[in-house]
């Protein structure tokens, strides 16, 4: 376990300067996220258009580095996806925090690559994982309109 | 006093963590364990158990006295006037929500006012708010001030003739404000509003004296009394334990059970329905022996030269903001590190084998007062040394690297 894995430039970058903290503009699906247990919160808003394609996607919350860089990434990583791949490329962020796989998505560049694998070191440190997954989980309750408010401890 | 010798009775510290010794500064979330509890509990099994108050073989005679012997010495370890003042409970969280529900259920109507503090722990704010909910009371919150205090005047201010009342905590468990218990009190005699204190953090640190303070409730969590966890302890003025109606129906509670009616004994058996920790009970005696042998006003001393020192260096740590700056300050040091977030500040230090708490410590509307969404909390036992405090500057140092800060 090393704190430079958890810690990467790339995280410490997203944590201190998020990109797309706000409320993107025409947004048509939006949802919340909790962390109960140490009061992180998020709020995703996305636009999805007939296609099905999330044509902009941001996020507004509170929380550690882990958290924020984490939402930060997603919409970096998600904007401009078919809804399809989007819930792809969510699955496998899932599973490499669960189990430590490689995300294999074709249509992610190498530079999304890099940029996702900078969040698989906190696998390594399992009370942080929550950190990492509330806004991805938040970002799948928006998609498909489900209105309960994602609680990690639930 | 010898706090290596002490520390060398708790089992834990001869562990490592990551590797490293374990500096252990979440205390007032839970203590760590000495040894001869430990042992009391096993050797409790493997020699001496059975179900208390019940049957009549000698085990159970045994198991029962070791049992009862704890609430006598609970009973003096508080200088209560009875021991039928003394009620176990699953945890102080038990003890208050079984003051809420019989207390509420024979005295709180349609807008009665019961007044906490915005200090108050998540305990003694969810189940007045379920009184609330459930009979119409009105909860009114007196303010803290930036320094973490609650002044008597804020109090003073709410009391109306429909305060049924006043629920604080002995010592808050963010800010370690030491709330002036003795002037609420009075100030709530004069008015005859009965007054409950949350001593989850006053228990294990300072000394307690029932018959003096003159509260009518305290509750207790044996956990963070160097005890096992699954006990609280209520204790209750007789006159109220006379007066309000069981809590929990079950087993063991019971004076005379008919088809048309049941009938209840006095407390403390009206109170404890079903099979306790039998074990946990007899083995939290051991905790206070514990406290006894080295004394808590010795306890006290030792914490407060720590918490003092512990406050001086990092008020010296620039990127350090330190909450509240009450005049009594029990042994808990919450603060923030600029620019780092408290879960991280408390990942970065656990690789240091440093064990603090971040989040909002079951404190939320504390931490909206202040502003902020959670802090990172130090907290200190018997076990605690300035070499503890300084380890944990060190490590806080480290958080500024690994951020760059």
């Amino acid at each position: 376990m090393d704190l430079k894995e958890l810690y990467q430039e790339i995280i410490l970058d997203h944590g201190k300067n998020p990109r797309n903290k706000k409320k993107c503009d025409g947004f048509n699906k939006d949802a919340k996220g909790n962390n109960p247990l140490c009061g992180d919160k998020v709020h995703v808003y996305l636009r999805l258009n007939d296609e099905k394609q999330v044509e902009d996607i941001s996020f507004e919350g509170e929380g550690c580095a882990i958290s924020i860089a984490s939402a930060s990434i997603m919409t970096e990583i998600i904007k401009g996806k078919d809804f399809n791949v989007a819930k792809k490329i969510l699955e496998n962020f899932i599973n490499m925090l669960k189990d430590g796989s490689k995300p294999s998505i074709n249509s992610l560049s190498d530079n999304e690559n890099t940029t996702i694998m900078s969040l698989s070191g906190v696998k390594q440190f399992p009370m942080r994982v929550k950190c990492a997954t509330l806004a991805w989980h938040t970002f799948l309750h928006a998609a498909e309109n489900n209105k309960k408010v994602v609680n990690t401890e639930e | 006093m010898d706090i290596k010798e002490i520390k060398s009775k708790f089992p834990i510290f001869s562990n490592k963590v990551k590797g490293k010794k374990l500096v252990y500064l979440d205390s007032a979330n839970s203590s760590q364990k000495p040894k001869v509890v430990i042992d009391r509990i096993s050797n409790f099994y493997s020699k001496e158990f059975s179900n208390v108050g019940r049957s009549m073989h000698s085990l159970a005679v045994t198991a029962t006295n070791r049992f009862e012997e704890t609430r006598d010495l609970i009973k003096n370890f508080i200088n209560a006037k009875f021991r039928e003042e003394i009620i176990f409970t699953k945890n102080a969280t038990e003890g208050i929500n079984l003051v809420a529900t019989t207390y509420g259920e024979k005295f709180i109507k349609d807008k009665d006012e019961i007044i906490i503090t915005e200090l108050e722990h998540h305990a003694n704010y969810v189940p007045w708010h379920f009184l609330r909910k459930r009979k119409g009371a009105v909860i009114k919150f007196a303010e803290c001030d930036k320094q973490g205090e609650v002044s008597i005047d804020s109090i003073k201010k709410l009391i109306t003739n429909r305060t049924k009342l006043i629920a604080v905590t002995h010592v808050s468990n963010v800010t370690g404000t030491i709330m002036p218990l003795s002037k609420i009190i009075d100030l709530a005699k004069t008015k005859k509003i009965p007054v409950l204190i949350d001593g989850c953090q006053g228990a294990p640190h300072i000394k307690l004296d029932m018959q003096k303070l003159d509260c009518d409730f305290y509750v207790m969590s044996c956990h963070k009394m160097y005890g096992p966890t699954g006990v609280g302890i209520l204790y209750a003025k007789k006159k109220w334990l006379d007066e309000l109606p069981p809590y929990q129906g079950g087993g063991g509670m019971i004076d005379e059970v008919k088809k048309d009616n049941i009938s209840f004994p006095e407390s403390p058996t009206k109170f404890e329905a079903g099979t306790l920790q039998t074990a946990e009970i007899v083995g939290f005696a051991e905790s206070i022996r514990f406290i006894e042998n080295i004394g808590i006003k010795n306890i006290t001393q030792h914490e407060k030269e720590i918490t003092e020192y512990g406050l001086e260096k990092l008020k010296k740590n620039n990127s350090v903001s330190i909450i509240g700056d009450p005049k009594e300050r029990g042994a808990i040091i919450s603060f923030t590190i600029k620019g780092i977030h408290p879960h991280d500040i408390a990942t970065i230090l656990d690789d240091d084998g440093v064990a603090i708490r971040a989040g909002h410590h079951c404190c939320q509307i504390l931490h909206e007062k202040i502003g902020i969404p959670a802090s990172a909390r130090a907290s200190l036992g018997i076990y605690n040394s300035k070499e503890d405090i300084d380890i944990l500057n060190e490590s806080i140092n480290k958080c500024n690297k690994v951020f760059n800060n």
